[in-house]
Order: C-alpha cells, then sequence, then structure tokens
C-alpha cells in the first residue's frame, strides 16, 4: 500500500465512525428533549397527555396533601394557572408550600401531573432560574428582594 | 494589614504576569534570546506571590475576619475550623483565586523542574502560561476581588452553604482545579511548540509527565465529586449528568485522549498535528468548564453567584484563548512535517482508534450540554438533555473502546499480527463469554445490559494484565517470572493499572443494574428486610451542635440475628441559614454497601425511609483510584529515566 493510498484508507475510517457517533447523537437527541413547561403553558399549548416535560412553579399554599408511606400530593402555580402534581417519593430537604421547583414527569389523562423527580432550591438565595422566568413571564415576579 | 497585603501581592502578581508573558514574546521577536532568561524568574515570582495572598485569604477566614465582605458572606465564627478552611474556595471570588493559585503553581513547577527543556520552548511555554494568569487575575481584581472590606464588621457572618459543610468539599475542588487548569501547562507547551515550529517527540516527551499529573488530579477530583454526590445528595445516583459534572468530564475524555496520542508521538513521531489540537482543546474545555460554571448561566450547587458582568468577562476570556489558539493552529499546523508510517493493525492503529472514540464521546458530551443553551438563545425554548440522552449516546462509544483496549496493549508497534492477540487474551475471552452464559442462565428475566458490562468489565480485567504477564512468564520458571514482572518498567504496570481500574470501573456500573431498593414509613421498632440483611429502627435523638441542630434516627443493621451495624442518618437544621440538609449513613461490607437515606416525617410520628442494597458500588470510585495509580506509576517511570539521562551526561561531561 502506498502512503497515499494508506491515509486515505485511515482517514475515511476515521469518517465513518465519527458520522456513525454523530447520527447517533442526533437521533438520541430527538429522542431525549424535555421541555420545561410553566402551568399556564400547559393549559395555552394543550399539551396531550403522555408527554413527558418538566413542570416549574411555586407549590400553592394549603395544597399539599401527604398521603400513605411516601405519596404527595401538591399544586404547582405561576400566579394565573395551577396543575396537580402526584409524586411518591422522598421530596427534597427544602420542599416547602410557596417555595419554587422543577418537577420532571408525565401529563395524566385526567389532566394531573405525575411527577417522578422533583427538586427544589438548594439553598436560601436559589430560585430555579426557569420558574423564576416563568413567573417574571407572568407578572407575579416579586422582584429580586433575595437575591 | 494582612488581607490589605494579600490584595497588594495580587496586584504585583499581574504585574508580574503581564511581564512574564510580554518579554520572552518580544525576546523571540527580536531575537534577543537572553531576555528569555527572565520568564522563569516571573513564573516563580508570580507563584509566590499568589500563593501567599491565597494564604492572606486563608488566614482571614482563620481568624473569621468578617470586616472582609468574603468572609461575611460565606464563613461563621461557631463553624468548625475545617470548614472555615474550606470556606475559602466554597465561594465564587475564592474558588477563582484557587484556581489561579494552581495555574502559578504549575507555572512555577515548569520554572523549577523543567530544566531540561531547551530555554526557548520553556520561557515561550512560561510566556503563555503567563498570558492565561494575567487574564485570571484580572478577572479576579476587576470583577470578583476577595479582598474587599466592608466599613462595619459584623459580629457573626452568614454560614457557608451547609450543603458545603463537608469533608468533600475539603478535597474535591482542591483536586479537581489541579487537573482542570494542569491542563494549561499542555496549553502553553502547544502554543509554544506551534510559535517555534518545534513540535517534534521531543515535545512530546517535555509534555506527557504534565499531562499525566494533570490527568491523575482530574481523576481523582471527578471521582471524589461523584462520591460527595453519591452520600450528600442521598438519591442513592453517582452520576447525574449535570452540565457542572459534564464540564469536568469533557477535559478528562479529550486529555485521556491526548495522553494516548502523545505516546504515539513521542515514540513514533506520527500523529503530531492531532496532538497538538488535542493539547489545545483539552484546555480550551477546561475554560469552557469555568465558563459554564462561573457565569451563572446554569444553576446549581456548584454556581455561587451569577453576575452578568463576569459571565461576560468569561466568555471573553474564553474567545481569546480559543479563538487565539485555533488560530495559530491553524497558521502553523499545515508547516509541520509528516509522522512515521504504520499500518492500521498496530499500537498505533488502536490508539487512533482509541482518540476516536474518546474524542467522539467528548463531542457528545459537548452536544448534550451545550444544546439547550444554544436552543434557548436562539428559540427561547427551555429544555433539558437529561441522562437518557447520555446514556444512548455514551455506550455505543465507549463499549467499543472497552472492548478495544486490551487488544491494542498487546499489539505491537508499526505492523501486528491479529490472529495472535487472539491466542494471547483467549483466556480473557473465555472467562468473559463464561460469565456472561452463567449470568443469563440463572437470571433469565434480570437486566440485560448488565451482564454484558460483567463480561466486558472481566474481559477488559484480565486483558490488562496479559502483556506483562506474557512478558514476564515466557518460561524459565515461576520465581524466574516473578522476579521479571518485578524488572518491567513502571509504565508498563502503569498502563495494566489503569486499564485494570477501568475493568474495575465498568463492573462497578454494571452492577448497579442489581440495586435494590425499599422506600417505607418507619417507626420505632419497625424494620426493613433487604438482601439477607434487617434494617430496625431503633431511636430517635436530637443533638445540639455549634452551628448546627442535629435528629439523628438510628438504625441497627443485623444478619442471621446478629447485630452487624449502627447507622445513624440524620436531618440537620444550619442555625443561620435555617436550612435543612439530609445525611446519610452507610455500612459498608466488602465492596457493597447498604445506604440509609431519610424523608419526611409524616403526620403519625412515621418516618419515611429510604434504604438501597448498593452491590460493589465502591469499585465505582475504587476504579478511577486505580486509573490515578496507573497514571502515578508511569510518572515515576519517566522521571526516573529523566534521572537516568542526567545521570549519563554527567559521566560524559
Amino acid at each position: 500500500m502506498t502512503r497515499k493510498k494508506r491515509r486515505i484508507l485511515v482517514i475515511s475510517c476515521c469518517g465513518v465512525i465519527l458520522s456513525a457517533a454523530t447520527g447517533l447523537v442526533l437521533v438520541a437527541l430527538n429522542q431525549n428533549i424535555t421541555f420545561f413547561r410553566s402551568p399556564a403553558e400547559v393549559a395555552s399549548l394543550s399539551i396531550k397527555p403522555g408527554t413527558r416535560f418538566r413542570l416549574g412553579g411555586l407549590v400553592e399554599a394549603g395544597s399539599v396533601v401527604k398521603g400513605a408511606h411516601n405519596l404527595a400530593m401538591f399544586s404547582v402555580t405561576d400566579g394565573t394557572k395551577s396543575l396537580k402534581v402526584n409524586f411518591d417519593g422522598i421530596l427534597p430537604d427544602l420542599f416547602r408550600e410557596g417555595q419554587g421547583i422543577v418537577s420532571e414527569g408525565v401529563l395524566q389523562n385526567d389532566g394531573s401531573f405525575k411527577a417522578d423527580t422533583v427538586l427544589a432550591k438548594h439553598d436560601e438565595n436559589y430560585m430555579p432560574r426557569e420558574v423564576a422566568d416563568a413567573l417574571k413571564k407572568q407578572g407575579v415576579w416579586q422582584g429580586d428582594k433575595k437575591l | 494589614m494582612i488581607i490589605e497585603l494579600g490584595h497588594f501581592a495580587l496586584v504585583l502578581a499581574f504585574a508580574v504576569s503581564l511581564m512574564q508573558f510580554s518579554v520572552p514574546l518580544f525576546a523571540l521577536r527580536t531575537g534577543d534570546r537572553r531576555l528569555f532568561a527572565i520568564a522563569p524568574y516571573a513564573a516563580i515570582l508570580q507563584a509566590l506571590l499568589v500563593t501567599s495572598c491565597f494564604v492572606a485569604l486563608v488566614f482571614a477566614f482563620a481568624r473569621s475576619d468578617f470586616s472582609v465582605a468574603l468572609v461575611y458572606q460565606h464563613s461563621h465564627s461557631l463553624q468548625p475550623f475545617i470548614y472555615k478552611l474550606t470556606s475559602v474556595w466554597g465561594n465564587h471570588e475564592g474558588s477563582m483565586l484557587l484556581w489561579v493559585v494552581v495555574l502559578s503553581l504549575f507555572g512555577g513547577a515548569v520554572a523549577l523542574i523543567g530544566r531540561d527543556v531547551p530555554q526557548d520552548l520553556r520561557s515561550v511555554t512560561l510566556a503563555f502560561q503567563g498570558l492565561i494568569a494575567a487574564v485570571f487575575i484580572g478577572f479576579i481584581l476587576f470583577t470578583s476581588n476577595p479582598f474587599l472590606r466592608q466599613a462595619n464588621a459584623p459580629f457573626e457572618g452568614k454560614d457557608l452553604n451547609p450543603i458545603l459543610q463537608d469533608p468533600g468539599l475539603a478535597i474535591h475542588p482542591p483536586m479537581l482545579y489541579l487537573g482542570y487548569v494542569g491542563f494549561s501547562i499542555c496549553f502553553s507547551f502547544a502554543a509554544a511548540a506551534l510559535l517555534l515550529g518545534r513540535v517534534d517527540n521531543i515535545w512530546a516527551k517535555y509534555v506527557r509527565p504534565w499531562a499525566l499529573l494533570a490527568w491523575i488530579f482530574l481523576t481523582l477530583g471527578i471521582a471524589m465529586g461523584s462520591y460527595w454526590a453519591y452520600y450528600i445528595l442521598g438519591w442513592g445516583g453517582w452520576w447525574f449528568w449535570d452540565p457542572v459534572e459534564n464540564a469536568s468530564l469533557m477535559p478528562w475524555l479529550a486529555g485521556t485522549a491526548f495522553l494516548h496520542s502523545a505516546i504515539v508521538m513521542e515514540k513514533r513521531g506520527a500523529l503530531k498535528v492531532w496532538t497538538i489540537l488535542l493539547a489545545i482543546l483539552t484546555f480550551s474545555l477546561s475554560l469552557m468548564g469555568t465558563f459554564i460554571v462561573r457565569s451563572g448561566i446554569l444553576t446549581s450547587v456548584h454556581t455561587f453567584a451569577s453576575d452578568p458582568a463576569r459571565g461576560v468577562f468569561i466568555l471573553a476570556i474564553l474567545m481569546l484563548f480559543v479563538g487565539g489558539s485555533l488560530a495559530l493552529f491553524a497558521w502553523r499546523a499545515p508547516s509541520l512535517a509528516q509522522g512515521g508510517l504504520f499500518a492500521p493493525v498496530s499500537r498505533e492503529g488502536a490508539l487512533v482508534f482509541n482518540n476516536l472514540f474518546l474524542s467522539a464521546s467528548c463531542l457528545a458530551v459537548l452536544v448534550g450540554t451545550l444544546y439547550p443553551l444554544l436552543l434557548e438563545s436562539i428559540t427561547g425554548d427551555k429544555i433539558s438533555v437529561g441522562p437518557p440522552f447520555f446514556v444512548a449516546t455514551m455506550l455505543p462509544l465507549t463499549i467499543p473502546l472497552a472492548l478495544a483496549m486490551p487488544f491494542g496493549q498487546n499489539l505491537a508497534w508499526k505492523r501486528g499480527a491479529f490472529l495472535g492477540l487472539f491466542q494471547r487474551l483467549a483466556l480473557a475471552i473465555f472467562a468473559a463469554v463464561f460469565i456472561m452464559i452463567v449470568i443469563f442462565a440463572s437470571r433469565q428475566n434480570g437486566p440485560v445490559l448488565a451482564p454484558i458490562g460483567l463480561g466486558l468489565g472481566l474481559f477488559l480485567g484480565i486483558g490488562s494484565f496479559t502483556d506483562v504477564f506474557s512478558r514476564a512468564f515466557r518460561g524459565g520458571g515461576f520465581m524466574l517470572g516473578l522476579r521479571r514482572a518485578i524488572g518491567l518498567p513502571l509504565a508498563a504496570w502503569g498502563t495494566t493499572i489503569a486499564h485494570f481500574g477501568v475493568a474495575l470501573f465498568i463492573i462497578g456500573v454494571s452492577m448497579t443494574a442489581y440495586d435494590e431498593e425499599k422506600v417505607s414509613a418507619m417507626s420505632i421498632n419497625d424494620s426493613v428486610a433487604l438482601n439477607g440483611y434487617r434494617i430496625t429502627l431503633t431511636d430517635f435523638r436530637n443533638y445540639q451542635e455549634a452551628n448546627y441542630r442535629e435528629a439523628i434516627t438510628k438504625f441497627d443493621v443485623s444478619r442471621g440475628g446478629v447485630k452487624v451495624a449502627v447507622l445513624e442518618p440524620s436531618k440537620r437544621t444550619y442555625i443561620m441559614s435555617r436550612s435543612p440538609t439530609s445525611q446519610t449513613a452507610r455500612y459498608t461490607t466488602g465492596f457493597s454497601q447498604i445506604y440509609v437515606a431519610l424523608g419526611d416525617t409524616g403526620d403519625l410520628g412515621a418516618t419515611s425511609v429510604r434504604v438501597y442494597w448498593k452491590p460493589f458500588v465502591l469499585l465505582i470510585w475504587l476504579g478511577p483510584a486505580a486509573m490515578a495509580l496507573g497514571g502515578l506509576l508511569s510518572l515515576l517511570d519517566r522521571r526516573l529515566r529523566i534521572g537516568v539521562a542526567r545521570r549519563g551526561r554527567g559521566v560524559v561531561g
């Protein structure tokens, strides 16, 4: 094999592997992204049941009901609309009413949201950025007094 | 006073680093090579100055000097002493200062240890190191000054974020920075080599020890961060594909690729252009990681403050270095001479394969990390790319890589034969297939990927020892073989141990498929049975510590009626921030753990408890530890060789 032929062989092998990798990344990206939605968007975009997304907003005051074992029900609100959330698991330490949270899960047929993760803020000053933006959009942002 | 001295030292360091950058480049331009001599002195001076200003800051934290705004914001007089010290880097300003300290120490080390390096290469390398230092010290001085005083010193500080008050924080960030920033040396070496047109195998020989050192620290730093997340976050997970984690993984992948391609460059003179590019990319990815973490475009435990000015500043730095170095690369790379020839089936070929797959997986992580940011800035849609994406892309990219590792290790340089390889690896292949059949047969409804992973791990584990084994035990009896094994170069052992570490890691990750988890609401004397263990809640206790209250829940762990351990997970409420945190408790048996995390206390006084059985989970972190040990062995080998060369020269001279 001449130097040139060998080089072409190596480069074309690399090309094949890299394009396979790129294809893989694109396919995986297509299937595995989840959108962030606020309760108002869930209503206005008429999202179909069975859709996976991340729901963000504040835990509505007086809405938290803790059932048997680790079952918890609460509503997430962005000031205009609210959405009922069911969650089976351990709630984060900083979960409480009025708190900003982000939750990932699936919209159910009855219009409620079945969450499989619930994330609360990390410390007193932290509000998930998506939640802050969503609240600003709805005009109920309390300002940056805490930040 | 000490704070002001520290502040002043930082300003001096800024000036020194500007000199360190400009004078050697001026010397290169004018040809007055005597001026090169200034670079090592400037680098050492800069390292001393930056270190002393770091010490000044540590001093302020140790004494809880709340007249310093940063100490007031992030410390508390009742914090245990160790956390007063770690508070230094548990915030944006201090962690940037630590970043610069590591940068300067690496520069100083090159100046002190790298005496074998030709003068022009060393000086221009240090010049680039000086440029990085100048830019980052400028960043600290102008946007994130840790030495600012406040007029009226408060009596008490605001306390460190409770989640950061943990021994993990003491070690994880410095380790990670030693790795992250250590690659700056490779970057500076690459830029200098391009500028001087000195890209040859000698260059690779000089750079490799530094790359190894940085890589060892980065490996340990990532592993420690992962273990920290595992025990502090209480979900039992060890890697979350969080953008901040990805930011440390990308330089690791690129750095690993660089280490391997630098071997080809050093031994065979091939892959020069690619190796230089990797050196540049690795540090660029480190810088990008810094940008992601520090700019505030993301929110996580790692981002302490979000100030847009800082984000823009770091973005400008990022563009300067990435753009500048790539432009330098595009300008000089075409002039590089071609390297040695090799057949596709050869050690070089295998290392090219390694590089391809490592860079492809790095690319996948990059896309997954940046795509949400990009999409949001273009369309305004907020999306997240979660673990499924990374699993779907990383598995197909890393499995061939792991499969190829033992083959590559046993191939000869230039031209190898496949057939002989299969003979050598027969035992490893047989063991892997055997274990897969056994697991599939015994657990017909079990996970599918895990047995494959275990087989792969076993193949790699045995395969990584094949090379040293066949070199040592090639006839002449067992004792002779043993003596030969000990006499093998440390680098051979380094490769073996590092690859074995990958095998341990793969086994540990595969075993997570056999995790067991029980979530239940428990009161006193309730118990859970898990994998032959019985975990019984025995007691609730309250404690008052200096800066937090702690509510401990006690559990007895017993096996076959015999008590083997007492576990005390707890909930802490920190007095200053009034924020609660949970502490998990773990019982280690062999490489496996029982892991207990507490949830809320319900209405009837029952506490929700999550108990996990985690078989062989410790291998996930022992694997990287073994990788780092392998790196250390190779590093020692190299130092030995440099020493021998020096002694040899002494005899001749």
